[in-house]
């Protein structure tokens, strides 16, 4: 009997649980849904896959390609404090489910391109 | 008792159990004379490791010992890096890690109770106690990062701070999860079916469970006022804090432990979010740990203890964890000595058995 009363109250209230994913998952400014990578700002410096606790992410500077495992991240954020050019980022969204066939590993292509140095002047030498 | 004895095998795979445990129950007429435990179905080899993460990397993987009380596994695996290496971590950052610590109590808990309605049939009960839940793992979410595995701690303090506006906030939102609970404990603690289950069901006099090196909320079901929190780590010496205990020795004084301190915690929280000073979160960390340390902390299910030994390099050279299910699981035998076999499930329930953690 004690119960009944939390259950007629129940009948009034909307469904506490979402429809996931016919509406959108509910999440805060702060959660960690997936990592993401800015190709324009990453300079290859590899400190994201030598640090990556699950050995998730993997850099090449031969084909200048920036890959992750989505199977394998554990989203700790590790590499986003340690990137120091802002190239990694969180997305607050939740990846949807997939096989590891369809959704596996993501790769981005780099595409930062090293500032050139100006050039000294050869009569003022600065 | 003329029958003959029968062995009646409980588990790996059980209704009640979420995680595997093999119990051999000695039955005559009903009742179970002995039961013999067998562990080891879901051994990992975490602690084996930490030779191969570096100490600043590995409390991601200390925190994956066990998905529930995660946030604790990783805060003293921290404490005991820090304790190695001398760190004193910013006055913000203890008082952070101690609310983190509570919430994960309550979420716990809240977890335990919905699982233990859920076996004694009664689930409208159960889906109420894991709606609660979510509200608490909304909190944990919205300031951490994560609803299970946090992710938050690290060597030298946190790694996210909590703004003092949100924090306010979160103090009107606990009150009226505060309320809710209250509605539900009521239920627990007063219904008539519940109590008829409970009461004089799995009983574990105070000798036994002090001989028998009971912890955590079977420790203070059964009288015993233990509980780390009480040796003042973290910030708990600055809130006053005193253990819950119960004297029914059975099934529902376990229960009542874990409803008081569901308020308990919140009370705690609300202290902790008065008191919380401003400043630095995480201080830098510099060289490597040396040296041996133990360190301690009162989880959910009750006292871990985390043994580190570093070499002065990056890698532990030993790590070892003691976790309360371990410690219990002598507790559990004693108390399904003499008990029926139609007890069994929810007294083994009592102890509130996290197998993943206790094998890691």
């Amino acid at each position: 009997m004690k119960m009944l009363k939390i259950i007629l109250k129940q009948f009034t209230h909307k469904p506490v649980t979402t429809t996931f994913p016919a509406e959108p998952a509910r999440h805060f400014d702060a959660t960690r849904g997936h990592v993401v990578l800015d190709p324009s700002k990453c300079t290859s410096c590899t400190i994201c896959m030598k640090r990556c606790p699950s050995q998730a992410i993997t850099v090449d500077r031969a084909t200048k390609t920036w890959t992750i495992d989505r199977f394998r991240c554990v989203i700790c954020s590790q590499c986003v404090e340690l990137c120091k050019f802002g190239a990694v980022s969180l997305a607050t969204e939740y990846s949807t489910s997939a096989t590891p066939s369809e959704r596996g590993t993501e790769t981005f292509s780099i595409t930062y391109v090293k500032p050139e140095r100006p050039k000294k002047d050869v009569e003022t030498g600065k | 008792m003329t029958g003959r004895r029968t062995v009646v095998p409980f588990g790996p795979q059980h209704p009640v159990l979420p995680e595997p445990i093999h119990l051999d129950l000695v039955i005559e007429d009903e009742h179970v004379v002995e039961a013999i435990p067998s562990i080891g179905y879901v051994h990992r080899g975490l602690e084996s490791l930490v030779d191969r993460r570096e100490y600043a990397d590995f409390v991601y993987l200390a925190e994956r010992i066990c998905g529930i009380c995660s946030f604790t596994h990783s805060s003293t695996f921290c404490q005991g890096v820090e304790g190695l290496m001398g760190i004193e971590i910013p006055e913000r950052a203890n008082y952070l890690r101690t609310m983190w610590g509570e919430y994960s109590r309550i979420h716990s808990h809240l977890l335990w109770l919905g699982l233990f309605a859920d076996a004694l049939g009664f689930e409208s009960l159960f889906y109420n106690a894991w709606k609660i839940r979510e509200s608490i793992l909304n909190e944990l979410e919205a300031t951490t990062g994560g609803r299970v595995i946090q992710g938050v701690c690290k060597v030298g303090g946190v790694r996210r701070d909590v703004t003092n506006e949100f924090l306010s906030g979160m103090d009107k939102r606990l009150e009226t999860i505060e309320s809710e609970m209250q509605e539900m404990v009521n239920v627990f603690l007063n219904d008539y079916t519940l109590k008829k289950r409970l009461i004089g069901k799995g009983i574990l006099k105070p000798d036994d469970a002090y001989n028998l090196g009971a912890v955590g909320p079977v420790a203070r079901g059964s009288g015993l006022a233990q509980d780390v929190r009480t040796s003042e780590y973290l910030a708990y010496q600055d809130v006053g804090f005193k253990p819950v205990t119960a004297d029914g020795c059975d099934g529902y004084a376990r229960c009542e432990v874990r409803c008081k301190e569901l308020f308990q915690s919140v009370d705690i929280i609300h202290k902790i979010i008065a008191a919380m000073p401003d400043g630095e979160v995480a201080v830098p960390v510099k060289g490597n740990p040396d040296g041996e340390y133990f360190s301690r902390s009162e989880q959910p299910r009750g006292e871990v203890v985390h043994y580190l030994r570093g070499n002065g390099t990056k890698y532990l050279t030993q790590f070892r964890v003691r976790t309360p299910t371990l410690t219990n699981v002598p507790s559990l035998v004693a108390m399904l000595a003499g008990a029926e076999l139609a007890d069994v499930p929810q007294i083994v329930l009592t102890i509130d058995p996290c197998i993943g953690c206790m094998e890691r």
